[in-house]
């Protein structure tokens, strides 16, 4: 079988999953989205339950200063990823706790590190004379372009990243459920508070290269987000996440890969639309329970009369 | 400074095995404010003791001392016979008006498992930990039947009322047995049947458990009738003894340093009168009932 140029979706389910693994560029983008896809979701739903979207949302803005001090220092871009969201993360660390009573203050400091590292970022690229390749990169993400020495990277980080989560995991839900009690306990807040923004630092590195920097919160966000409001429990609510990270993430290469529209949009529909679904499903189960409760008094009354 | 009018005689305390808390001369300041100084406080295990005061006299300070939380300025602070950092293990703890908008979707019978192996570092592997995994149910089970909350444990905590989430909270606090359970002002915003239940309950778990209660009140009505001890708390000092013996006009005076007057209504009750702060704090008492 040729390949073909202008792939174009069959009936047939199988002609049409062996026309879209037999480029060697759309075995890593699916390699990678898919550890990008679990990394995301797994620590995007401790990112949902501990309210820290805003942060999440400025680390994945750090791309652009990281990126463009790369460029300046003549480093590999994504170095310049890590470091910047660590540093930034850092910088949001040192000013005090992110789940705790200064809710405003927090979030204050955090648009203040969005803001520094947007300044550095063009300062960077003014010394650089403002040569910067790849800005639509940088923002849409290349989920088409990934060598398969950068898949092994991801799936390094992202397995690291993950055995660090495992280890902190019930600390750190101690502590986002009930700080004061976990403090009273001896459960080392502050420390898990500096190591999740750290995780968090480097999940919204590794996604952000695949994804792109603003549509990082598709996977990091919208997933686990849908998955909370399914389920409480915690290992059901980690599985949900990843399960719908995942299937959002290659139906998405999928349908760029059948269409001419780019994969960033697709993964980012499909995120909203798991998300959607979540809500009208919690919404419409809701309105069943409301109803049976109603119901149930009345009974009652014909029952004793 | 600290005047006490505990009856039993000091050597009758040290002799028996360790005390549940033991706090001699201890100072708080925080932010360069005396919170209070030099006191002395013993409760022995098993007891059920309320630290009362004013608002801003220190009580969840004191708690929180106790608890290892707050440094000391002056004194020491031994609980179970160990340092509070020490002891932390052993002790259950119920802090005052905690937001638990995080855990709204979290069911019931989870949040009192945090209390169990919140702490604990790692996943829990599977072949290894069957049988501990299943006394750890076990033990949820009955800590949830204890306090009367099996029936919508496994319900959202953002779908339960203020007294039922109260008692799933200590049920989180008792569950592992501690021998000694501090609860700040855990009656505060509850209505007035659940604060008498839930008062009588604590009571009850407590003293089936053998566990030493530490319990901040702002008002000591519901608690009378359960009582061993009050500690009063005010203008940076305490008083430690049986409620009719702390709560009296001299020795109130003497506390406040400003005359203060305790009239027992017709039907036995105890209204305490001429207090320095906002005057809704101290409603009427109901006589203790021994």
């Amino acid at each position: 079988m040729t390949p073909t140029v202008n792939p174009s979706l069959s009936l047939n389910l199988v002609a049409d999953l062996r026309d879209l693994f037999q480029f060697p560029f759309m075995v890593h983008a699916l390699e990678a989205a898919t550890i990008v896809a679990v990394l995301a979701s797994v620590v995007g739903w401790y990112v949902v339950l501990r309210r820290q979207a805003f942060a999440g949302h400025t680390l994945s803005v750090m791309a652009f200063p990281g990126a463009a001090g790369a460029a300046l220092a003549g480093w590999p871009a994504a170095l310049g990823y890590y470091v910047a969201c660590a540093a930034a993360a850092l910088a949001m660390a040192g000013t005090g706790p992110a789940v705790g009573r200064h809710k405003s203050v927090a979030s204050a400091v955090i648009a203040t590190v969005q803001i520094t590292g947007l300044a550095a970022g063009f300062l960077f690229l003014s010394l650089n004379h403002q040569i910067l390749v790849g800005l639509e990169t940088l923002l849409f993400g290349t989920f088409l372009g990934v060598s398969s020495s950068q898949v092994l990277v991801l799936l390094a980080i992202a397995a690291g990243v993950l055995a660090v989560t495992a280890l902190i995991a019930r600390p750190l839900h101690f502590c986002t459920l009930d700080p004061e009690v976990a403090r009273a306990r001896g459960v080392p807040v502050r420390a898990l508070d500096v190591c999740f923004l750290l995780i968090l630092a480097f999940a919204v590195a590794a996604t952000s290269q695949i994804t792109g920097a603003l549509l990082t919160f598709a996977l990091l966000v919208a997933p686990p987000a849908a998955a909370q409001l399914i389920t409480g429990r915690t290992l059901a609510g980690l599985v949900v996440s990843v399960a719908i990270a995942l299937v959002v993430a290659w139906l998405g290469l999928a349908a760029a890969y059948f269409s001419i529209y780019p994969a960033g949009f697709y993964v980012t529909t499909f995120a909203l639309a798991a998300y959607v679904l979540a809500w009208t499903a919690r919404a419409a189960r809701g309105r069943l329970a409301a109803r049976r409760r109603t119901r149930l008094p009345s009974a009652g009354v014909l029952e004793s009369g | 400074m600290t005047e006490t009018a505990t009856s039993e005689p000091v050597g009758a305390q040290s002799e028996r095995c360790t005390a549940a808390v033991r706090i001699s001369g201890a100072s708080v300041r925080l932010g360069g404010r005396i919170i209070f100084a030099d006191v002395d406080l013993t409760v022995d295990s098993g007891q059920f003791v309320a630290i009362l005061g004013p608002n801003g006299a220190g009580k969840s300070t004191l708690m929180r001392a106790i608890l290892g939380l707050a440094p000391l300025a002056a004194g020491s602070v031994q609980v179970l016979g160990d340092t509070p950092a020490g002891a932390r293990s052993r002790v259950g703890y119920l802090p005052q008006q905690r937001s638990l908008d995080r855990a709204a979707g979290v069911r019931g019978v989870d949040l009192v498992r945090l209390g169990l192996d919140g702490t604990r570092w790692g996943l829990p592997l599977p072949p290894l930990g069957k049988a501990r995994r299943r006394s750890e149910r076990n033990r949820i089970a009955e800590v949830i039947e204890l306090v009367g909350a099996s029936a919508y444990a496994g319900r959202a905590i953002g779908e339960l009322s203020g007294g039922e989430q109260q008692r799933l909270l200590i049920a989180q606090a008792l569950v592992r047995r501690p021998e000694l359970l501090i609860l700040d002002e855990p009656l505060d915003s509850l209505d007035l049947p659940n604060q008498a239940a839930v008062a009588a309950l604590v009571r009850g778990v407590t003293s089936r458990e053998r566990v030493a209660v530490l319990l901040v009140a702002h008002d000591v009505n519901p608690l009378l009738p359960h009582l061993d001890r009050v500690v009063y708390l005010a203008g940076g000092r305490a008083l430690t003894g049986p409620v009719d013996e702390v709560i009296t006009a001299p020795r109130l005076s003497a506390l406040y340093g400003a005359p203060i007057e305790v009239l027992r209504t017709s039907d036995g009750r105890l209204v305490v009168v001429g207090l320095p702060e906002a005057p809704h704090h101290h409603g009427d008492r109901h006589e203790p009932q021994p």
